[in-house]
């Protein structure tokens, strides 16, 4: 953990090759009024000009882009991916915002104004005025039911999501469960059925009446959305199939936890395995007040 | 033990030392210099600048060093710059029928005004491998003749003159600013300067592919070529404060039209119609596949029933863009262990299930 916490202490100088937080002011200003948009009418997809940003598509240009729209120099950024700090692509964003824009970073949930995120929300609850980026892949919640964009912009239009109970509905007559385990769909303030982005279902209750802003950038999609502080986000079930999260038999191997999204980890290639919680931030924390998982000694 | 879990700072800045040792090769070679590239693999420059959107040979000869040759991964550095670069404004349509030819080929007349150039092209090569060119080697001059002419109309305009092919599309061209897809999100159905555009940044091998199967019967359009000409135009820019256009430099492109099978109706004489390709540089290949799919995406204004991969407009535009696709495909490099772990977990539980329903004896 020790690269990315010290990195994390020093504030490093901005490149002033670029402008801050790397996009122009007119750029930023385009992404704002989409974001204001969104927030104005939740889980909406609002159509923007992605640009093309020094990292691929697919690796979260659209939350770069949402995040460099929103930064200021008085902001403190954390990072995640898988819910961790230090895997690589969270790394590699991070160090993008610390150069272009020069801001404090963070690997504490509670103390970071912007989080930027894929595939995960932090176990620990936001907080008023904190903002949370997604990383959006597909936002689009019908696209593997219709691929084309002029129909389910017509569908979104005229709340036609019975081709998406259809699919619930055969998940439970083919397999006995809804076999869907992440970007699990949301119905958000009673309106639109909105892609969480690919989070495990184990992060949707986290959506709802949360105290943050969530704010949705899918960069190759061009597509912006969000969910106010305080909004309501349904899971969608049905009433004799109620939704349900993830759980495991086991806590985390290092702290202990048993309400965290755990990762499995392979130890060797007989069989032997651990779990571990996925946000390293919310296990360090509870190992740091003392609590101690069965493999804590070796691994700490 | 937990270490494998652990990406790291210090492994993404040892990875990219590694890149760098590698890119360099054996130090015993002298280096290749990015002139080198632009003048010697000049082909590929033009690609890169041509998928890149933007014309500028030293940037892709940069790019395609630091790619490796790699031309999707030089094409992208060239767009992530283009990105950060301010906008004046559009330049007025270059006028190609006045363009300075090296090239200039018809497949539709045996001679025409003008005159068949065949120009620097691999055509007409053998495909053998040139032995001398793995030795240093001074090729012989060029011959010498008269000028090519300045003024070569188009072919499709001394066809449009007797009305033997539809209108060159003032119609199609929008009296508004021409739409910008690096500005503007894209929309279904796009406008024609939207798809021309998207289609002239799209990847060469995707849409020589749909090209391709037009020709086999995916949405046949019998097409010629009417002509393809390579040479170079003037760019001119017309300043709000100034009135009048002025001329800022000249680039050097590719043009193909495609004459495909004639359209008529009860109203209207049926005549021949078009499809249009472009390219930065010499990019023939890419130029011609454009073309064709162009004209496969008019399906509607013909009223030809789209029932082939290259006459859906949004399967086509939404897909040919290869920076875009290289970064979603490649994205699934990136850790999924978290949703993994979710199918993980729904699998278990649906095997125990599944056990427990057919063997209810083996599952104790």
């Amino acid at each position: 953990m020790s690269d990315a916490t010290q990195s994390a202490a020093a504030i490093p100088a901005r490149d002033p090759t670029y402008n801050f937080a790397y996009l122009d002011e007119q750029t930023k200003r385009m992404i704002r009024r989409a974001l204001l948009k969104a927030v104005a009418v939740p889980g909406y997809q609002v159509p923007f000009a992605g640009r093309e940003m020094p990292m691929p598509y697919g690796w979260g240009t659209g939350g770069v882009q949402v995040t460099a729209s929103i930064l200021t120099a008085d902001d403190r950024l954390k990072v995640i991916d898988q819910g961790a700090d230090d895997t690589t692509n969270a790394v590699s964003i991070r160090k993008f915002f610390q150069r272009t824009a020069g801001v404090a970073v963070t690997e504490k949930t509670a103390e970071a104004s912007v989080i930027q995120t894929r595939h995960r929300i932090p176990e620990a609850p936001l907080a008023d005025g904190q903002i949370l980026v997604y990383q959006v892949p597909i936002p689009e919640p019908l696209r593997f039911l219709e691929p084309r964009e002029t129909e389910t912009r017509k569908m979104h239009a005229y709340q036609d999501y019975g081709l998406m109970h259809v699919k619930l509905y055969e998940d439970i007559a083919r397999h006995g469960h809804i076999a869907t385990t992440y970007a699990y769909p949301v119905k958000v303030e009673g309106r639109y059925v909105m892609d969480p982005s690919p989070t495990p279902k184990f992060d949707n209750p986290k959506m709802s009446d949360c105290p943050a802003l969530q704010l949705f950038g899918a960069g190759r999609e061009k597509r912006i959305y969000a969910i106010p502080p305080y909004t309501k986000v349904e899971s969608l079930d049905f009433e004799d199939h109620p939704f349900t999260v993830q759980s495991w038999e086991q806590r985390c191997a290092l702290c202990g936890a048993e309400d965290s999204f755990l990762d499995e980890v392979l130890t060797d290639d007989k069989g032997g395995r651990m779990f571990v919680c996925s946000d390293t931030d919310y296990c360090g924390d509870r190992r740091a007040q003392g609590f101690r998982g069965e493999a804590a000694e070796d691994a700490a | 033990m937990y270490v494998a879990v652990k990406g790291g700072e210090r492994a993404i800045e040892n990875a990219h030392r590694l890149l760098a040792e590698d890119r360099r090769g054996d130090p015993a070679q002298s280096e290749i210099a990015p002139e080198q590239i632009r003048d010697q693999l000049k082909l590929a420059v033009d690609r890169v600048m041509t998928e890149g959107s933007l014309y500028d040979r030293d940037l892709a000869a940069l790019a395609l060093k630091q790619a490796r040759g790699d031309q999707i991964e030089a094409i992208f550095l060239l767009r992530a710059y283009r990105t950060t670069l301010p906008r004046f404004g559009a330049a007025v349509p270059v006028e190609t029928s006045r363009m300075a030819l090296e090239r200039r080929i018809s497949a539709t007349f045996k001679d025409l005004p003008g005159g068949q150039i065949l120009g620097p092209t691999f055509d007409y090569t053998h495909r053998l491998l040139d032995h001398d060119l793995a030795e240093g080697h001074a090729p012989a001059a060029p011959a010498e003749g008269a000028p090519a002419p300045d003024d070569a109309p188009r072919v499709l305009d001394l066809l449009a003159q007797e009305g033997l092919i539809e209108e060159a599309a003032d119609g199609d061209r929008p009296a508004r600013e021409p739409g910008d897809i690096t500005r503007e999100p894209p929309s279904f159905p796009a406008e024609r300067d939207v798809r021309l555009q998207t289609l002239a940044r799209g990847d060469e091998g995707f849409l020589l592919a749909l090209g391709y199967s037009t020709q086999r019967g995916y949405g046949r359009t019998h097409p010629f070529a009417g002509e393809i000409r390579l040479g170079t135009v003037a760019v001119e820019f017309e300043p709000e404060e100034l009135g009048f256009p002025v001329e800022i430099g000249e680039i050097e492109m590719t043009e193909c039209q495609m004459v495909n099978q004639f359209k008529g109706s009860a109203e209207q004489a049926p005549c021949f119609t078009r499809g249009y390709g472009v390219a930065f540089g010499h990019g023939e290949r890419k130029a011609m596949a454009m073309a064709l799919v162009d004209r496969s995406l008019r399906a509607d204004a013909f009223g030809e029933e789209r029932d082939s991969p290259a006459q859906d407009e949004e399967f086509v535009l939404s897909h040919c863009d290869n920076v875009q696709a290289t970064g979603f495909v490649e994205h699934l490099k990136l850790p999924h262990y978290v949703d993994f772990q979710s199918e993980l977990e729904l699998l278990r539980r649906l095997r125990r299930e599944h056990a427990e329903k057919t063997q209810p004896e083996a599952a104790e």
